[in-house]
């Protein structure tokens, strides 16, 4: 299996959202690696008639009737936003610097 | 009455309750006075709640009066653990307290409801001592991913108590309380466990419902019990377990009474071991356990044996596939869950002055996270990203079928249980294993396969190595948990006059030296050591 390069580990920190130093990223270069070679061992097993498992237990089609049920206050939903304005959560802009 | 009212089991403090010996207040006073002496040198806890624990010891205290005052029948109908101490990993939520999963970036919120354990807990009358500490995110097997520091294990402190859930497990095998709950994905609640020589059960996949618990990976989570017997673990599992409409996946299975009346005596809990078939797997012993650790199972193998028990060897022999297969779908599905940490909802947030909305995202989460948890969301993102979603997360997918058929093949030839080592080692030292990923994920080669199949697992304790606990692992088909805690049970009353049994943790006593080193300054000394 081909290794991750500095810049794929750069690539997919970015795809995740994680900001990580340049001591970080040489690290974290080092350890996937390596991790990923363990990986190598699934290769030797051929399962192409092999269906996968998404989960173990044999539930079906779980419906509950739609109807309205409690649910949180507005009050208790805000309360642990980190910036708020009336009853609204402040999200940064999407639009780019100059769409306000 | 006993002084030391800590070293009581859940069903003795249960029993004195009734017989009116104690109070529940009086039990919640003595379990917080021990847990808030030791917290300095074991770390174990992130919140130690004496105002809400003794509020709730009260309300348990005036109902046991109530129903005192009624007559026999009312005593009864309380639920066995009516005013016994509990304790909670801090990835519970529990409405209006803190719920930070070992992360920094749940520090400071506060869950705004209460997990659906949580209301089952509160409706049995439970006490909540506090939250115990735990790897972040439930990521590791040591503890030592906790961004609150690490925990000492009470049998030594310059060893690790376990992970993920390893506050709950020293918790318990310190006498801060008899019952703890913690969660298991691929090993959090055995594996710590076995290493603070406890009982430690992870149920069905599905027996227990998740609402309120923060997520790790999502088709492998599950919730379970810590206690210092089966009887008390198997108490609490009844107490949590059963249908949720809020988790669709858990499940209608029925839940056995049973669960509350394990024999307490010794020799009708051995005799149901007659006849039963257990089977070795042969590849749980391989190169690489310590042959001590070996050694102790297999001795508690023999008991087993003596006792009336068929054992042969069996196979799963995709069991060396496991630890691959496991660290693909375990991060690719934490890479998704924790995608939530966004800094705008809940949670710690950098908001950048004139940057874009990315810029924050990457701010808040690469200050949030710890080390270990950007690496599963780095191999997570990886294993699902495009080019790469075939070769890695849907062939680990098509392996757990493999594995999974690995153990249904056995169960459906007549073997009852399978027996195996929880842990290839016992406790190890701070930073033995942290230095190389692969190596602190090995500590869950034991047990992640049985996540991977969703069945149900249980450790209890198998004796000492060098002093330190091993646990021996029960492993059971689909919805098994009562089976398997009768076995449990059968081990307790084979090994009830082994001397290792009437053991304390063996640096108990130096955990109460409140200026002594805490476990941060251990496992720092160590590092400088080495």
């Amino acid at each position: 299996m081909a290794g991750l390069s500095r810049s794929d580990v750069e690539h997919v920190a970015y795809l995740a959202r994680l900001g990580l130093s340049a001591a970080e990223l040489d690290r974290l270069q080092g350890q996937l690696n390596h991790i990923l070679d363990q990986y190598a061992k699934l290769a030797e097993l051929d399962t192409d008639a092999i269906a996968p498992t998404a989960q173990t237990i044999e539930l079906e089609n779980i419906l509950r009737d739609d109807v309205v049920t409690p649910s949180l206050s507005q009050a208790a939903v805000l309360a642990n936003a980190p910036q708020r304005e009336g009853a609204f959560m402040v999200v940064p802009p999407i639009l780019g610097g100059d769409a306000s | 009455m006993t002084p030391d009212l800590t070293s009581l089991l859940a069903h003795e403090m249960s029993a004195a309750l009734r017989a009116g010996e104690v109070s529940s207040r009086e039990l919640a006073s003595a379990h917080l006075d021990v847990a808030e002496r030791q917290n300095h040198a074991l770390n174990a806890w992130l919140v130690i709640d004496r105002a809400g624990a003794l509020a709730q010891a009260d309300t348990a205290d005036a109902k046991l009066a109530r129903a005192r005052a009624e007559g026999g029948a009312a005593l009864g109908a309380l639920h066995p653990l009516h005013g016994i101490p509990v304790a909670l990993k801090d990835l519970i939520s529990v409405e209006g307290g803190q719920c930070t999963a070992g992360s920094r970036i749940l520090e400071g919120y506060r869950a705004p409801y209460d997990a659906h354990i949580v209301e089952q807990l509160r409706a049995a009358g439970t006490v909540f001592i506090g939250k115990t500490n735990m790897d972040e995110f439930a990521m590791g097997s040591s503890n030592e991913y906790s961004a609150f520091g690490p925990v000492s294990n009470p049998w030594d402190l310059d060893t690790v108590p376990g992970g993920s859930s390893g506050g709950s497990a020293a918790a318990v095998a310190a006498h801060h309380v008899p019952l703890s709950l913690g969660t298991d994905t691929g090993g959090s609640i055995r594996q710590p466990a076995a290493l603070c020589g406890i009982v430690g059960m992870k149920p069905t996949y599905g027996r227990v419902s998740r609402y309120g618990i923060v997520a790790f990976a999502s088709s492998l989570d599950q919730i379970g019990p810590f206690a210092r017997d089966a009887r008390d673990a198997a108490a609490l599992l009844h107490t949590v377990s059963g249908r949720d409409a809020r988790d669709s996946t858990s499940a209608p299975a029925p839940v056995p009474d049973e669960l509350l009346h394990l024999p307490d005596s010794d020799d009708e809990a051995v005799a149901w071991l007659r006849g039963r078939r257990l089977g070795l797997p042969r590849e749980y012993f391989v190169a690489g356990m310590d042959p001590d650790v070996e050694r102790r199972i297999r001795e508690g193998v023999a008991f087993l044996e003596d006792a009336g028990a068929h054992v042969e060897e069996v196979s799963l022999p995709h069991t060396d596939y496991g630890l691959a297969t496991y660290y693909i779908v375990a991060p690719a599905e934490a890479s998704a869950n924790l995608a939530r940490y966004d800094g705008i909802r809940y949670g710690r947030s950098e908001r950048l002055e004139g940057a874009d909305f990315i810029a924050d995202y990457l701010a808040t989460r690469g200050a949030g996270f710890g080390a270990e948890v950007k690496r599963r969301i780095m191999l997570g993102t990886y294993a699902l990203s495009a080019g790469y979603y075939d070769a890695f997360y849907v062939k680990a997918q098509k392996v757990r079928t493999l594995i999974k058929r690995d153990f249904d093949e056995v169960f459906a030839s007549g073997i009852d249980a399978l027996v195996a080592p929880t842990s290839p080692s016992v406790a190890f030292r701070f930073g033995a294993r942290t230095a190389d990923p692969v190596a602190m994920y090995l500590s869950d080669a034991c047990t992640l396969p049985v996540n991977m199949a969703g069945l149900p697992g249980i450790s209890v304790p198998c004796g000492l190595s060098e002093g330190l606990p091993v646990g021996l692992q029960l492993i059971g088909p689909a919805w098994s948990e009562l089976m398997l805690f009768r076995a449990a049970r059968a081990f307790e009353g084979l090994t009830a006059n082994a001397a290792w049994r009437s053991l304390a943790p063996r640096d108990l006593s130096l955990a109460d030296d409140s200026s002594g080193p805490t476990p941060t300054q251990r496992a720092a000394a160590l590092a400088g050591s080495v």
